[in-house]
């Protein structure tokens, strides 16, 4: 059996150059329910502030359900428990005294499919700043989030048409512009680009790597290439064969799941995909 | 993997060629005449009945119909343009009192509580209401409004064309919201909406198109409507609207109530003029109808 509590990173492997750890979220998942089901078990790592970090494993391990815990996205989910501790700079962000709406608005997400709303392009990147009643210089944010997505030049020109009328890889990069525009402090990214052809996903990769400058980013990939290409660091979830329940096999540096993974089944799961 | 490779059968192209004869082309082609045939049959009443009056109702039709008040039996003339100011208002009316409400029902029914019990309740109510005799909400409106108030009025016809119009507007709100797609709610809770926010930045504009046809669709069906009137608005030989006053609490005339009243008289003027009427509301109902098509089409692209 493998450990099932992963180490933090700097326990399986010292770094050569002493990183700076500096968490800026805390998750401590013991046993996470929907209804009876027991979805993801015993799983504990921590987001470094500014990195990117990737979540891989075979579909139904509960990457999804990882990540939608550190918004608290799973509130909506009817049957949804969680036993254990999500904390975000410090605070438990499931405290009786914590308003979801409040932790969603400091945590930016894209998901799998394009989610624009139906209305303009400018109104969808402004929408998290006008619910949050922050509309002075709306012109101005707007066109900088934009920018930041790397879509401001195909879209200046049609900023009143419908935002269903741009391509997939544009309408995702503008959930994107619509995320970062209220500045979150981080950013979660469920699959972002598995609806994507390759030439939308490498812009895309291209701009997480860019966006990492001012954002932690939060990444699940079912595509290993896409892991090693833009994430600092790796998690690696795995499913019990009897309960079906995932759980975090191995947390550490991408370089180091890859090269030399602690445990036999990332070790089978990466080469897998590489030979 | 040893396996002697199997030796491949000729093709016969010969059974790829239409066999008209064949028994399930047969078949196929019976059931396509079948019902091609009953479609066609099940129009001729419709279509009979829309040539009729169109035929009948277009001979009378002049300006005067419009704007003028309905002639005495042997009186040349005449119209009955307080009856559509009367259809139009208590319509209005009704719309007025069942669309606010049906549409912030509907919020509850597919967002807010869709498996409560209470949702449960409302929509087998509302199910039941749909298929409710049209008399039944007249008499209601006269127990309800009708008794209290001492008099037929616009206000109580428009309270009775309300109860028809609420199950219509509420169902099938209820449904254009279900049909949002999941993961649009999603995103908006992500970006941190609250559930009033997510109802009205999200959840009300993208069902837009199917509450705007449920509400045509009901306001389209209210227009028709005879029997709750008898009960409720009775009929008037005098304008809604008397030296600069909206009497909405007398009697008062409307198309259904006024083709109903006409089209019996001994006279051949007024008979005439009922079928003039009967057109009116036709092409009245089928714009509805047609504009609720079209702009459910344009809003979904
Ligand atoms: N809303 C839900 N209700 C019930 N079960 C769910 C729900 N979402 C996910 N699950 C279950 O939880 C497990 C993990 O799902 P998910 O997090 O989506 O996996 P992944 O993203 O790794 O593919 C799966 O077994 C899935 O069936
Ligand atoms: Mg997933």
């Amino acid at each position: 059996m493998p450990t099932l509590t992963a180490q933090p990173p700097h326990a399986i492997k010292p770094p050569k150059t002493p990183v700076r750890h500096d968490p800026i979220i805390e998750c401590e998942i013991r046993k996470l329910y929907y209804g009876d089901f027991l979805a993801v078990k015993n799983s504990s790592l921590n987001i470094e502030k500014g990195k990117i970090t990737a979540f891989i494993g075979p579909s139904g391990c509960g990457k999804s359900t990882v990540l939608r815990c550190m918004n608290r996205l799973n509130d909506i989910v009817r049957g949804f428990r969680l036993e254990g501790r999500v904390a975000m700079a410090g605070q438990d962000i499931y405290a009786a005294n914590v308003d979801p709406v409040s932790v969603r608005r400091h945590i930016g997400m894209v998901f799998q499919q394009p989610t624009p709303f139906v209305m303009s392009v400018y109104d969808n990147v402004a929408f998290g700043l006008r619910i949050n009643r922050d509309k002075h210089d709306l012109d101005h944010r707007v066109e900088q989030a934009l920018k930041s997505a790397a879509l401001w030049d195909e879209v200046k020109d049609k900023l009143k048409k419908s935002a269903l009328s741009l391509s997939g890889g544009q309408q995702q990069r503008l959930c994107i512009a619509r995320a970062i525009a209220t500045q979150p402090q981080v950013l979660l990214m469920d699959e972002p680009c598995s609806a994507l052809d390759p030439i939308s996903t490498r812009r895309i990769e291209e701009l997480m790597v860019e966006l990492r400058k001012s954002y932690t980013i939060v990444i699940v990939t079912h595509n290993l290439h896409q892991a090693m290409r833009v994430a600092d660091y790796t998690a690696f979830m795995y499913v019990d064969k009897e309960s079906r329940s995932g759980y975090l096999v191995e947390y550490g540096e991408t370089d180091q799941i890859f090269k030399h993974p602690a445990e036999e089944y990332t070790r089978q799961y990466v080469c897998g995909h590489f030979s | 993997m040893s396996m002697s490779p199997a030796t491949q059968q000729e093709f016969d192209t010969q059974s790829l060629f239409y066999n008209r004869w064949k028994s399930r082309s047969l078949r196929n082609s019976l059931m396509n005449w079948v019902s091609g045939s009953i479609a066609l049959i099940a129009c001729l009443p419709l279509l009979s009945l829309l040539g009729m009056v169109i035929y009948r109702g277009s001979r009378a039709l002049s300006w005067s119909s419009f704007v003028e008040l309905p002639p005495a039996p042997m009186q040349e003339g005449g119209g009955f343009g307080n009856a559509m100011v009367g259809t139009i208002t208590m319509v209005s009316i009704a719309a007025l009192l069942a669309v606010p409400s049906g549409i912030l029902t509907a919020i509850f029914l597919a967002f807010l509580g869709p498996d409560s019990k209470l949702a449960e309740a409302v929509r087998f109510v509302a199910r039941v209401l749909s298929g409710l005799p049209s008399i039944l909400a007249g008499v209601f409106a006269y127990a309800m409004v009708v008794l209290v108030m001492k008099s037929y009025s616009a206000f109580a016809g428009g309270v009775a064309l309300a109860v028809l119009m609420l199950p219509i507007i509420l169902l099938t709100a209820e449904q254009s919201m279900r049909m949002v797609q999941a993961r649009l709610i999603e995103a908006a809770v992500g970006m941190g909406c609250t559930s009033a926010q997510v109802v009205r930045r999200v959840l009300l504009p993208t069902a837009f198109p199917g509450i705007l046809t449920g509400v045509l669709l009901a306001v389209a069906r209210a227009a028709g409507e005879t029997a709750p009137l008898l009960f409720t608005a009775l009929f008037s030989n005098y304008w809604l609207v008397q030296e600069g006053q909206l009497k909405l609490a007398e009697p008062t005339a409307s198309l259904a109530v006024f083709i109903f009243n006409f089209s019996g008289s001994a006279f051949d003027n007024l008979v005439e003029m009922a079928w003039s009427g009967a057109l009116i509301l036709v092409l009245m109902i089928l714009t509805l109808n047609l504009s609720a098509q079209l702009l459910a089409k344009k809003l979904q692209r």
